[in-house]
């Protein structure tokens, strides 16, 4: 009887019981990696509905319009009795508002950059990188506002023939949107230029703008460029600055003074309406926001070219 | 030959040309202040004398005069608790998972180049997705639950990146000695690497809500644009089990939702209670990225490895 229950305990618990936490403590382990790995791959299923429900819809879209008509027709007046269906007057709009706030953006973005990262001192850096979030963090209906009833009415004393809605205004807005984007990356990039090259450039005499323009900013180029990019596919996805300022009139033009609409105006101002489940103007609006992916995911591929190509290597 | 006089001159002109340009660019950098300052100033002007109790106790209403914000207040707020409660676990939970488990393969890869995309896409573009899948395909309808959802969509990549490089930047030595004592990967993670990365981690979750809470289009796109004068079922009850999830289910409006409302009627007494409602949306992202940024340099200054 006790010779038994010795065997038996020597037999099975000390070896037993070291394996059984190892093998629950492994399963528990395996059960933790499991969950945190389906949590990751959500992330790739919020893509994928992206674009399969996109696609899906424009499907449908194509079905009932033909893409002749999409990209050739300069109208675009889905709200009418006489429906066109030419996306040609949206992207206008959007290529429009993106292209002053780039004009605008551009030049005092990298200037900023360029006096943060060669000029200030450590202790202004310090105050403006923080303040330049801040600014990033504006909810945009609020710039809406700021283009709908201060910039334009501004902009009215300079040219009073301005309509009340216009391109040009939500554009510089989109500008004064988009420059603590532009200035902080560039200004990352220009940082991370080691400092022998500045110290090589003053050694040879030159000043601090020399050494700024002609070694700095040409070794921080795919940085910079990245910046330029990322501003650009914030102008052009961007929603309540041009719905609230620019007229949310679809129209087929070059000229920033006139009201337009963007594809993401557009796709704002239907979602206004009454959208029933399967109507052509349901449709519609996926297959603008597909053609509005594409051209982000066209910047995104080009700024990932540009950081290869422009890439120096130290 | 040297000319002194020459490069005297010379020197003269670098030093002009670097004052003139540092002056150019100390106005580019204060471009985007006094904007801000202009901005507000601007809010201030039209709007200040709409903020009184009234306003944030009224709810929108056909006068002017008499409208309110109290059900847009109440809105966001249940719209972010249901932000914060999908997207802080889904994005903790990546960033864990992308930096303390994957090997790297292919799938990591795919996971990590998928969410620097997903970062870049327009917000309005959740607004579609969400349309399509929340609003019809699971039949959540025009409500809190779709809202908050799409809102969690859109800031999920803001939540992983920041996770991510806070976690990145805890050294090896604290894993190597986590593991040489014994501890499995989960104890690390739970024991060392949420702990000493949990001020980066709340800097990344509030600067992701302050962006939530201004969002508008991708709202508008769900189709919530609707004047709602009433307030959605409480999520406490009397009787047990004293929590009520019919709130949820509820039509709803939101801050942004309410000032573009008031801001699309030609009215300027309209215009003076969006301006209020945008003054307090700005005071409210303000704070919120403020604390972020506070939080983010204490944590910095306080950890030293």
């Amino acid at each position: 009887m006790n010779n038994a229950s010795d065997t038996a305990a020597h037999a099975a618990p000390p070896a037993g019981s070291r394996f059984g936490f190892k093998r629950t403590r492994n399963l528990g382990e395996r059960f933790i990696e499991a969950i945190l790995f389906a949590i990751s791959m959500a992330t790739v299923a919020v893509t994928i509905g992206i674009v399969g429900l996109l696609i899906v819809e424009s499907a449908y879209f194509f079905e009932r319009v033909s893409i002749v008509e999409f990209l050739t027709s300069k109208q675009w007046t889905i709200m009418f009795e006489e429906k066109h269906f030419g996306v040609l007057p949206l992207l206008a709009g959007t290529l429009v508002t993106s292209t002053v706030a780039l004009l605008f953006a551009v030049p005092v973005g990298t200037t900023a950059a360029i006096y943060l990262s060669e000029f200030a001192t450590a202790r202004v850096r310090e105050i403006v990188k923080p303040s330049l979030e801040l600014l990033a963090g504006i909810p945009t209906v609020v710039y809406g506002y700021f283009a709908l009833l201060m910039v334009t009415p501004a902009l009215q004393w300079f040219m009073p023939d301005l309509p009340g809605f216009n391109m040009l205004g939500p554009g510089l807005v989109i500008g004064i949107m988009i420059i603590p984007y532009i200035t902080s990356v560039a200004e990352d990039a220009m940082r991370s230029v080691p400092m022998q090259m500045r110290e090589g450039s003053y050694a040879m005499g030159a000043t601090r703008l020399q050494t700024a323009l002609r070694v700095v900013v040409p070794a921080a180029t795919s940085g910079i460029v990245a910046a330029y990019i990322l501003g650009i596919s914030r102008a052009v996805g961007e929603t309540m600055v041009v719905a609230v300022a620019a007229g949310q009139q679809p129209n087929f033009t070059w000229d920033p003074t006139e009201p337009g609409a963007t594809i993401t105006a557009f796709i704002v101002q239907v979602a206004l309406g009454d959208l029933p489940h399967g109507s052509i103007e349901y449709q519609s609006i996926f297959a603008v926001g597909l053609v509005l992916v594409l051209m982000t995911l066209l910047f995104n591929v080009l700024g990932h070219w540009a950081r290869t190509r422009f890439r120096e290597a130290y | 030959m040297l000319d002194v006089q020459a490069i005297q001159e010379l020197v003269r002109k670098g030093r002009r040309y670097d004052a003139i340009f540092a002056i150019i660019g100390l106005f580019c950098m204060m471009i985007g202040i006094l904007m801000l300052a202009v901005l507000l100033g601007g809010l201030v002007d039209d709007g200040a004398h709409r903020l009184n109790w009234t306003f944030f106790e009224n709810f929108p209403s056909r006068r002017a005069q008499r409208a309110g914000i109290l059900s847009a207040m109440v809105g966001s707020t249940l719209v972010m608790l249901i932000t914060a409660a999908t997207a802080i676990p889904f994005g903790v939970g990546a960033a864990i998972y992308l930096e303390e488990y994957a090997r790297r393969n292919w799938v990591t890869n795919l996971i990590e180049i998928n969410v620097t995309n997903l970062a870049g896409v327009p917000s309005i573009i959740y607004g579609l997705l969400a349309l399509g899948l929340f609003v019809y395909a699971l039949d959540f309808g025009q409500s809190i639950l779709s809202a908050g959802l799409t809102l969690a969509l859109m800031i999920l990549p803001v939540i992983i990146v920041s996770t991510r490089e806070a976690i990145r930047a805890i050294p090896s030595s604290i894993r190597e000695a986590a593991y040489a004592v014994g501890a499995t990967r989960w104890q690390l993670v739970r024991d060392h690497i949420v702990p000493y990365s949990a001020g980066g981690i709340l800097t990344g979750i509030i600067i992701g809500l302050a962006r939530a809470i201004g969002e508008t289009a991708p709202i508008i796109t769900i189709g919530a644009l609707t004047v709602i004068a009433f307030l959605p079922d409480s999520p406490f009850t009397g009787e047990f089990p004293y929590l009520s999830f019919e709130w949820m289910k509820s039509p709803f409006t939101v801050m942004p939702i309410q000032m573009f409302n008031w801001l699309s009627r030609p009215q300027a007494a309209f215009q003076e209670n969006a301006a209020a409602a945008g003054l307090v949306l700005v005071v409210m992202t303000l704070i919120m990225n403020g604390a972020a940024i506070w939080l983010r340099m204490r944590f910095r200054k306080r950890i030293k490895w």
